[in-house]
């Protein structure tokens, strides 16, 4: 046992001692968890839209002056006709066009009915459905201020309630995912690369025909990365409440509960990993490759899973983020007990176990 | 011009001798394309929905089949109990609960307005701004097309309401195909990843064996080393490019309305930006290691920062500051304005020079960072 | 003697590395054609003072001058006149002997038909015709020292510096290597080499002892035996790295 914890300080020493490691395991996360939280929003502001006004009347600038000083929309451009509209799409400054027809505030006094035309740059679709969302709103709620004096406009309203997370953050849904791919990066990645080092470089067999065994040696490898990581687990969930204002509704013990389970869920990947690779490299390509693509795409950090098509849902469910995701979230925002977690604790359990076993079979194999 | 040529082709020679290689040059595109553009969609579509309608009038039905008739809602289930319906929403079940009072079509005949219920599990925030968005333009419409129907009112009054018809159009995508979105974008990602890694790990790899030494005391010249070491990614790069468009318009049928020339064109000079970043990474660091973690971490974050997530508009000032030295979001704005929209070489100009002050310092910097020392 | 016999001139050349001297004011003059060892225990300083002459790094302060060419402003120009094998192997194991020759020749700006015709001499001489189209990673340490060699003065350089060359391989294979020394001396080219393996030194024309950066001795190696009273060069070796200032 002295022994071990001997071997253990030496290689907290090695990660310790290599600045530009240091950087790698605590500096990434940190300024990920920054950049996510603040560059992510999903708000509309600042649209830069043009208006090509054919009319120039009372109510064309109000519903003008409208749109502008709701803050969603920039008018980047007064347009003249209607030839002008492709050149500015083109040329890729604005976002949407609004076009008033001629006569407008005639034809609405004498007719009651005249038309706008919204023309949205389509080739971000996301944005161009919410930005004539938005404008079709703020014009709508301008027609009932004017109409308002004669009659109770007929109509239905939505009472629009954003469950979990009001505001709309995006950090709400980042700081899990992040979480996740950061666990995953520093366990599984820098631990087969740690070990295959040792091979590469043959100090493993020195290693080998020590007093320590097999099993210790690899639990000395792999135990300072299981507190550095649970040490960033923790350093994420407070950046996420004290500068992101992201709350744990549920109970903290369990949280850091689930995170030390993944975390040598990870690990004992990362000696799977260490054990079919010879090399750095390869150890890197199969770590970048078969964990973190998967961990960014299939695991519901980004990107739902329920839109996706039915194949790689189901490859979905083999991957561990996923599971992991969903408890966090679970934990922090919805603020449930392990009654709605039980499920996805008993698969990442499963999955150390597979893993665990898997590496056994295949460091047996090559001892042979 | 000699030295070049056999640089070159010592540089071809080890690439494809090398076998992690090939995968990487013909595997990478095809994955990122066909498991990018389907996993990572944010194409809206098919909201599951549960419904409580206390009501059970005709009016509240037909609002119901509105929003079932709509390809972005689906009707997933109808309880009468508040409870069942949030456990569904908490289990992830359903995102949506739309609650139609008891008083529903009563107050809207007697008083002409009435209210229902929505709410939204907004964990994330992008799916439930975008359903929030089709809820309302829904009810926008039912509000003018049905409810005059039903609700009987005065001729008087409604020849004094005023009406302003909305009609929208979508230009380049009239169907508002994401893949049409995430097609360019991801094509950019490919020779970002292509060029950067590559670029990154080479010069180091000679560092590492050892090669580069006696690459050092020949009388080689900087600029024939750094052109040899170049020229081999710039053209597997525009190869995966060639690749990832044809994937592209053979099984996404994406648009390419622009000169491919001028797509072409541009790459060129945009991956002698990512290249030169990649020389001057491999110039920095001493171990393949180093220089893979260095040129994740700001891919990571250029690519979170280039607008393929979120627009940049909505995000901060400092954001959006700082993309201006993100060649990114020039080359993504000038992929996807010549792929969709047919812009001309005269339409992206101003972005094409800065690509091209770009490319001047990357390759400047890796340039004088690389000294023909030991 | 005449000054222009000599091809490498130092004077005072000093490397520090922060506080550490590395080379302690060395200087020294190595004679046209003659083989000249540069003898040290590991981190004497060897590597670092030839790394200099190669225009791989630059002293700290000193002259140094290769091939009539100045080593602060002229190391482009030496370069082309040098070759240089480093301690580190520096073969691309990933390619053919044929094609590492081909690398090579061509950044020397050697022609095709002038590197087809070295590359078929060379492998007549090593005997190795047959093994031309195999990787350099299948060849056993001695034929790739060799091989390293003979690529290094493809270009016929005026002079070779040769970085413990024969560190790692069997004496066989080491007296092999150093027929090919003697070859290429005898071709004119001015071979410059570093070791830690004292019976080697006795092959060399002259020799210059370093310990912690600083020469104690320069001579041919008989007369420092006979200087030191010692039965070989390991003997004086030992005498000079226990006790430096032992000087008669």
């Amino acid at each position: 046992m002295k022994r071990f914890i001997g071997f253990v300080r030496k290689e907290f020493y090695h990660i310790f001692r290599d600045p530009r490691t240091m950087v790698i395991l605590f500096g990434i996360p940190i300024v990920q968890i920054l950049l996510f939280g603040f560059v992510i929003t999903n708000e509309i502001k600042d649209a830069k839209i043009a208006i090509l006004d054919q009319s120039h009347d009372e109510i064309t600038k109000e519903i003008t002056n409208k749109l502008i000083s709701s803050g969603y929309f920039i008018l980047e451009q007064k347009l003249k006709s209607n030839n002008y509209i492709e050149d500015s799409f083109k040329k890729g400054n604005i976002k949407e066009v609004i076009v008033f027809e001629s006569n407008f505030e005639q034809k609405l006094e004498r007719e009651k009915k005249a038309s706008i035309q919204i023309l949205a740059d389509a080739s971000d679709p996301n944005t161009a459905s919410m930005l004539t969302n938005y404008t079709s709103a703020l014009i709508y709620q301008y027609l009932r201020e004017l109409n308002g004096e004669f009659i109770n406009n007929v109509q239905i309203t939505p009472e629009v309630r954003m469950l979990y997370n009001p505001y709309l953050l995006g950090v709400y849904m980042f700081i899990p995912g992040i979480m996740a791919m950061i666990l995953m990066l520093i366990s599984a990645l820098m631990t087969s690369i740690s070990l295959v080092r040792e091979k590469e470089l043959g100090t493993m067999e020195v290693l080998l025909v020590s007093p320590l065994r097999p099993l210790q040696i690899v639990l000395g490898k792999v135990t300072p990365y299981f507190f550095l990581s649970f040490v960033n687990a923790l350093s994420i969930v407070l950046l996420g409440k004290f500068v992101f204002g992201m709350p744990v509704t549920g109970s903290f013990v369990l949280l850091m509960i689930e995170s030390m389970l993944f975390i040598l869920l990870a690990l004992s990947l990362g000696i799977l990993i260490s054990t079919v690779s010879d090399s750095q490299q390869s150890a890197m390509m199969i770590s970048m490759f078969a964990l973190l693509l998967p961990t960014i795409l299939l695991s519901g950090f980004i990107y739902p899973i329920e839109n996706m098509p039915a194949i790689l849902q189901w490859i979905a469910y083999l991957m561990p983020p996923r599971w992991f995701i969903i408890i966090i979230k679970d934990i922090m925002l919805k603020g449930v007990g392990l009654l709605y977690v039980w499920k996805e604790t008993l698969v990442i359990i499963f999955m150390i176990f597979l893993f665990i076993i898997l590496s056994v079979k295949k460091f047996q194999v090559r001892l042979e | 011009m000699r030295t070049i040529l056999f640089i070159l082709q010592k540089e071809f020679l080890q690439i494809f001798r090398n076998k992690t290689m090939i995968p990487i040059i013909f595997v990478v595109p095809v994955i990122q394309l066909i498991v990018l553009v389907h996993a990572a969609t944010l194409e809206v579509k098919n909201i599951e929905m549960i419904v409580i309608d206390k009501n059970l009038s005709q009016t509240s039905r037909k609002l119901i089949s509105k929003f079932e008739g709509s390809p972005f809602f689906k009707v997933k289930a109808a309880t009468f109990s508040m409870e069942e319906a949030y456990n569904k929403i908490t289990n992830d079940e359903a995102t949506v609960l739309l609650v139609i009072p008891e008083d529903f079509e009563n107050r809207l005949i007697s008083e002409g307005k009435s209210n229902i219920q929505i709410s939204i599990n907004a964990i994330n925030g992008m799916v439930a701004g975008l359903s929030n968005a089709y809820a309302s333009s829904i009810i926008t419409d039912f509000n003018k097309e049905i409810i005059p129907d039903i609700v009987t009112i005065p001729d008087k009054s409604l020849l004094a309401i005023k009406n302003i018809n909305i009609t929208n159009s979508y230009w380049y995508n009239p169907d508002l195909n994401y893949k049409n979105f995430m097609v360019p974008g991801i094509l950019v990602l490919l020779v970002t990843i292509i060029g950067l890694f590559l670029s990154s790990m080479n010069v180091v790899r000679e560092k590492e064996i050892g090669t580069i030494e006696q690459i050092n005391v020949t009388p080689i010249k900087k600029y024939q080393f750094i052109i040899g070491k170049l020229l081999p990614f710039l053209a597997i790069a525009l190869f995966d490019l060639a690749f990832g468009l044809s994937i592209g318009k053979l099984l996404f049928d994406i648009p390419i309305v622009g000169s491919l020339w001028l797509v072409f064109g541009m790459t060129i000079v945009y991956l002698l930006v990512v290249l030169g970043v990649g020389l001057f990474i491999s110039t920095l660091t001493n171990t393949q290691q180093q220089a893979m973690f260095i040129s994740f971490f700001f891919m990571i974050v250029f690519i979170m920062m280039s607008g393929l997530f979120t627009p940049i508009e909505s995000m901060p000032d400092w954001a959006i500051e700082f993309d201006r030295i993100n060649p990114l979001v020039y080359f993504m704005r000038i992929m996807r304005m010549i792929l969709l929209k047919g812009s001309m070489f005269n339409d992206i100009k101003a972005d094409f020079y800065s690509l091209l002050i770009f490319a001047f310092i990357s390759l400047g910097l890796a340039t004088w960072r690389y000294r023909k020392v030991a | 003697m005449d000054k222009h016999e000599y091809i490498i001139n130092t004077v005072d050349l000093t490397k520090k590395f922060g506080s550490f001297v590395a080379n302690d004011k060395l200087t020294f003059s190595v004679k046209k054609g003659e083989i000249f060892g540069f003898l040290g225990a590991n981190g004497a300083g060897k590597t670092t003072a030839m790394k200099i002459m190669c225009g791989l790094s630059k002293p700290t302060s000193g002259h140094v001058n290769v091939a009539g060419y100045d080593i602060y402003t002229e190391t482009e120009k030496i370069k082309k006149n040098i070759g240089y094998m480093s301690q580190k192997f520096s073969l691309y194991e990933d390619l053919t002997v044929y094609e590492n020759i081909r690398f090579y020749g061509g950044i020397y700006g050697m022609s095709r038909k002038n590197i087809r015709q070295k590359a078929e001499n060379l492998l007549t001489k090593m005997e190795i015709k047959k093994y031309r189209n195999n990787l350099i990673a299948s060849l056993p340490l001695g034929w790739k020292q060799k091989l390293a060699f003979l690529i290094a003065i493809i270009h016929e350089p005026q002079i070779v510096f040769l970085d413990e060359p024969t560190g790692g391989v069997d004496p066989i294979t080491r007296r092999q290597f150093w027929d090919l020394i003697y070859e290429a001396s005898h071709n004119g080219i001015t071979v410059f080499v570093t070791t830690h393996y004292m019976d080697e030194a006795e092959y060399c024309d002259r020799i210059s002892i370093m310990v912690d950066g600083k020469i104690v001795a320069l001579d041919s190696p008989e007369n420092l035996i006979n200087k030191y009273n010692s039965k070989n060069m390991d003997d004086v070796f030992v005498k000079l790295a226990r006790n430096p200032s032992v000087k008669l």
